[in-house]
């Protein structure tokens, strides 16, 4: 590209022209602006400053307002703001603060003698340009060259130009900790100047300084007091009263001195902004001096009634932040909150539904929810969404704290579900699995509630709901005990429309399906076997065989299944069969009762409704066994196995009835009762911490690599061909026979691979899980606390099983007596294990630097000044003093400080630390020595102070925990 | 660090002046702005002028056809922010005499210098209004 020639220059647009154009540019704005660059481009080249600037301000411009990338201009903005004019300094500037990225615009350091020169001008319009600039692009280097400029700038006589000076110095603080120990005390030093707009700056700085680390800066805390009592200027007052929320809680005692002139200001000012800062200090650093909070809470009803949305809403923000500790506060404002849960303002109505939920307790939960629904169902989806949402969190906080009536909750939960909007699946699933496990007399109804939730065709529309219909039918198929009609469960599990579900839900509809089809036959046998029993119990009174038929019914007897005999056939309260419910299941009378109220009701199975119902199984999941989704397949498939199972043994039932000692038949028996038995075993809650605690087994490596892995490989390649061509031999001799037949040939693969897994397992028998009796339940659901599998792992899990196993004991007996049902909780609290986090904060080396700092120069200035004060007025002494006190009480806070910095930081050892530590060393010696010269002037100077001097003699002899403010303060 | 940035945006969603205080890429700057002005410029006036985004608070208030939107820290006064924009607002007003988006516009470096004068690393500095004017009417007088 050739560099511009003068016409040029003569005939460059300016950046007005160029906005002109811009606004008047018909088409695409990206066409007009790639041809303005072209311009500015060659421009830019230009030897003549002026062509450069106007260049460069047309350049910025684009790059603010429409993003053009102006990186490869940083060399002439570099270039221009060494020119003489202020004004295409300004430009120059300018373009170099809204564009240079200081971590990677590598021509900034050809800056820094510019910004050196600019900032040592004497034209304080040229100062203040380079602090602005220095401000955007300074980087660690840039900071450490420029400090010594901007600390002489810290004293500069004009006003504009020092305030901005201490602005910036909090940025080099940032970049360069060590600029803290030239420029710290000069700093504090101007929080004393009668300016307030320099107070006010260094007050905003100290102001960020703490909210990143407040301990260091408690010994200003006498100055900022002063200020606090001093000030009428709201932006300082503001600034201040932040800083004094973060000294509060280090320091208990500030509080007595704090709150009189912090309510003094609430109760003068005119200022909304102000009063809210009061507010707002008050409600959370002084929540404990009634008085101020009444005050506070006047403030708030003030703003609350208020027309502007702004102090309504902040007023609701200052109720969140007080109702913690004074929850009456917001009690008197209920009306208003409840109202504002319709407010236009979606900021606003949220702050309220917060509120609302800080109400909850016990006693108004269900009004609470009743009102919250009711909104619910009014609101748009979001805020809809954020009710129900905050309806979960609320009620089960602590493990259901505040839910008595589980009942109530468990159809709250199903009435959520059919909310139109409603989006919080999720959730609601977690919470209708968890109080299965945990809440033993909520099952009925959660079994009811799921129940109404899976025969309702209208859930299937909405897919935020499946999942709460995969809990519907987790848990339907869980606690079917409790069902009263289990046949309808199993149609509604399998309704066609479950073909909308997705292939994960629809595994667990069908699981669930198993669970209940299992169940109901078994029940069934079980019943025939009584109803057998009964009816030829006459008989058998005469026929004098009444041993064996109750024999029959203890043969493996199965907690739930056989109190389900006793409660499902309350009418023929067979003698042997009371006894043997009563005899090994005491623990269960709570369970048997609720059976035999429920199941009283329950209609009598019949063996046609048996077979209509295995129909129906067969051909709705027939066409399933063919599914790609392997979950949906294996579980149809166990399904169908199950349905060919029973025809076989209703079949053999309508035969042989007579003939009851038939083996077969038993056996078919034995299998029904094992599965049903598998499948009302208890599941409980799992601590989710619970595997980090199960210990590594002795001699195992977790990380070691894999390598022993390949001999195991090679050992099933070494088998592979043996057992194969066993199995081939097999099928070879077999597709001799029926070579066609493709399903002989599938079966043999199958034994052919069974074969080789039963191999392998012989085996490498350690590698596999130990065969259980109990069929996991899917994934998705917290993994039950498996009793059995517990056993073989190790002590510790041992010892958890028996926890849980003992936290549910006693249970049973408070139901007697239950106002609340139990809700199982972990002993070991149900919170997500939270490892324990290394607090490292990045502005330990500012704080390190603060430390330094006030411990060295305090003692320093103090001794000077002790001794002008010799002219001055009591209160500088008194000053003077406190000075020596923060001092002392600094030493040992860091010392303090450092055991604990030791204990803390494992890694941040460096190197630069170390050296902290040594020089923090020197100076505390000097420092004693200084302390003690003060301490003789002090006497000789006041004797009336004596009691002051042994109160500072004591907080230098106790190992101060926390830095001490000077007793003058309090 | 206080404030975070300043924008002004017109009601159709246009930035009409941008100043962060720490950097941002461009592509940041866009999308930041996009989500800002989708949030705000949908409120209406009776609604509150302060809305939560991302991990910090924006506090707006609308002048005419232009928004004023400042992004600060949470722990913020949100009241004293608002008091900052309307003295930002009438210090233009002053200078530029019943300030327009137009102004602001054609007088961008302008409208950076005076909040130059006003902000430095997120603090406000400066307050009055004959000060923060000072070196702009300087810069007048010089061209």
């Amino acid at each position: 590209m050739s560099g511009p020639t003068l016409l040029d220059s003569l005939f460059q647009r300016s950046l007005e022209d160029l906005i002109k154009g811009l606004r008047l540019y018909v088409g695409d704005e990206s066409t007009f602006i790639s041809k303005s660059l072209d311009e500015i481009r060659r421009e830019i080249k230009s030897t003549d400053p002026q062509t450069k600037s106007i260049a460069l301000q047309k350049l910025t411009y684009l790059h603010s307002i429409h993003g053009v990338d102006m990186s490869w201009a940083s060399f002439h903005a570099i270039e221009l703001s060494s020119s003489h004019s202020l004004n295409f300094k300004r430009i120059a500037y300018l373009a170099a603060s809204l564009s240079f990225d200081p971590s990677t615009t590598d021509v900034i350091l050809l800056l820094t003698n510019q910004l050196r020169k600019d900032l040592q001008s004497p034209n304080s319009h040229e100062v203040s340009l380079a602090l602005n600039a220095l401000y955007f692009i300074a980087t660690p280097d840039l900071a450490r060259d420029l400090t010594p400029e901007v600390f002489i700038l810290l004293n500069s006589n004009k006003g504009s130009t020092r305030k901005k000076a201490i602005a910036l110095i909090l940025r080099l603080f940032e970049l360069y900790p060590d600029s803290v120990r030239v420029c710290f005390k000069r700093l504090v030093e101007n929080l004393e100047n009668s300016d307030p707009g320099i107070v006010s700056a260094v007050v905003g700085v100290f102001c960020e300084l703490a909210r990143n680390e407040a301990k260091s800066y408690l010994p200003l805390a006498p100055e900022f007091y002063k200020i606090l009592v001093e000030s009428r200027n709201n932006w300082l007052l503001i600034k201040v009263l932040k800083i004094f929320v973060e000294l509060a809680p280090l320091e208990p005692r500030l509080g007595k001195r704090l709150v009189e002139p912090i309510c003094d200001h609430l109760k003068r000012t005119g200022a909304k902004s102000l009063a809210f800062e009061c507010v707002r200090t008050i409600v959370t650093s002084f929540s404990e001096y009634e008085f101020a909070v009444r005050l506070a809470v006047e403030k708030i009803k003030e703003f609350l009634n208020d027309d502007d949305p702004n102090l309504k809403y902040l007023g609701l923000q200052a109720l969140t932040i007080v109702a913690p500790k004074h929850l009456w506060a917001v009690m008197e404002n209920k009306d208003f909150v409840i109202r504002s849960l319709s407010d236009a303002d979606a900021n606003i109505k949220l702050e309220a539904l917060q509120l609302v939920l800080a109400m909850v307790s016990e006693d108004n939960v269900m009004d609470i929810c009743k009102v919250l629904i009711n909104y619910a169902l009014k609101s748009d989806p979001e805020f809809c969404n954020e009710i129900l949402g905050c309806i979960l969190l609320a009620c089960s906080r602590n493990v259901y704290e505040i839910i008595v009536d589980f009942d109530w909750y468990v159809s709250l939960l199903g009435e959520m579900t059919r909310i139109p909007h409603c989006q919080k699946g999720e959730e609601i699933e977690k919470q209708l699995v968890d109080i299965g496990m945990r809440v033993k007399d909520a099952r009925p109804q959660l079994v009811r509630v799921g129940r109404d939730l899976l025969i309702d065709p209208a859930l299937f529309g909405n897919p935020f709901v499946h999942r709460i219909l995969s809990a519907a039918a987790w848990v339907s198929g869980e606690y079917v005990r409790f069902s009263k009609n289990p046949s309808e469960l199993v149609e509604a599990l399998l309704q066609p429309r479950t073909s909308l579900l997705p292939s994960s839900i629809k595994a667990v509809y069908i699981q669930s399906a198993f669970k209940v089809l299992t169940f109901y036959v078994h029940h069934y046998i079980s019943t025939k076997g009584v109803i057998t029993s009964a009816s030829q119990g006459v008989e058998d009174l005469m026929h004098g065989r009444v041993q064996e038929n109750p024999q029959f019914v203890r043969t493996g007897p199965v907690a739930d299944s056989d109190t389900d005999d006793g409660g499902l056939n309350p009418m023929m309260l067979h003698r042997p069969v009371r006894d043997v419910s009563v005899e090994s299941f005491e623990d269960m009378s709570v369970a048997h009762e609720w059976l035999s109220s429920t199941s009283s009701k329950v209609e009598p199975i019949t063996e046609e409704s048996i077979v209509s119902i295995l129909n129906f199984v067969e051909t709705t999941l027939g066409p399933l066994s063919g599914s790609h989704d392997v979950e949906i397949l294996e579980r149809s498939r166990n399904v169908l196995g199950l349905v060919e199972l029973i025809r076989e043994e209703l079949l053999g039932y309508l035969v042989k009835r007579e003939e009851d000692n038939d083996k077969g038949q038993r056996k078919t028996h034995e299998m029904i009762k094992l599965i049903a038995e598998a499948f009302s075993e208890e599941l409980g809650p799992v601590s989710a911490s619970s595997q980090e605690r199960v210990p590594v087994p002795e001699g195992m490596v977790l990380n070691q690599n894999l390598a022993d892995l390949d001999a195991i490989c090679g050992d099933l390649g070494l088998h592979i061909p043996t057992s194969f061509s066993f199995g081939r031999s097999i099928s070879s001799g077999k597709d001799d026979v029926t070579m066609s037949d493709l399903q002989s040939k599938e079966e043999v693969e199958s034994t052919e691979s069974t074969s080789l897994l039963a191999e392998h397992r012989k085996r490498h028998g350690l590698y596999y899980l130990q065969s259980q009796k109990k069929e996991m339940v899917y994934d998705d659901y917290p993994p039950a606390n498996d009793l059995k599998t517990g056993n073989n792992a190790d002590d510790e899990a041992d010892d958890l099983v028996k926890l849980t196993e003992q936290s549910l004991f006693p249970k049973k007996k408070a139901n007697q007596a239950k106002p609340r049902p139990v809700v199982v909780k972990l002993d070991d609290g149900d919170g997500p294990f939270i490892p324990a986090k290394k607090v490292e904060s990045k502005d330990d080396l500012i704080s390190g630097a603060v430390r330094d700092v006030l411990l060295g120069d305090e003692a320093t200035t103090s001794s000077s000044r002790t001794k002008k004060s010799d002219k001055s007025s009591s209160k500088r002494r008194q000053k003077d003093k406190l000075d020596i006190d923060k001092s002392s009480v600094l030493k040992e806070d860091s010392k303090a400080l450092e055991n604990s910095e030791l204990e803390n930081a494992i890694l941040r050892r460096s190197k630069r630390h170390s050296r902290g530590k040594e020089k923090k060393h020197r100076s505390t010696a000097k420092d004693r020595d200084e302390h003690e010269e003060g301490d003789k002037q002090k006497v000789s100077h006041n004797h009336g102070k004596h009691k002051s001097r042994q109160r500072a003699d004591v907080a230098l002899t106790l190992a101060a925990q926390s830095p001490v403010i000077p007793d003058f303060l309090l | 660090m206080g404030i975070r940035f300043i924008l002004m945006v017109n009601k159709q969603g246009q930035t009409r002046l941008a100043q962060y205080y720490e950097y941002l890429t461009l592509e940041e700057r866009r999308a930041l702005e996009g989500e800002i002005v989708r949030k705000c410029l949908a409120r209406n006036e009776q609604q509150c002028s302060f809305v939560e985004h991302r991990n910090y608070k924006i506090v707006y208030r609308r002048y005419a056809s232009l928004f004023f939107l400042v992004g600060v820290d949470n722990d913020e006064n949100e009241l004293a922010i608002l008091e900052f924009i309307h003295l930002l607002v009438e210090t233009m007003d002053r200078h530029f005499g019943n300030v327009c988006e137009l102004d602001i516009m054609f007088h961008l470096e302008k409208a950076h210098f005076m909040l130059e004068e006003m902000v430095m690393n997120g603090c406000i500095v400066e307050t009055s209004k004959a000060n923060i004017l000072t070196p702009i009417q300087l810069m007048d007088k010089a061209s």
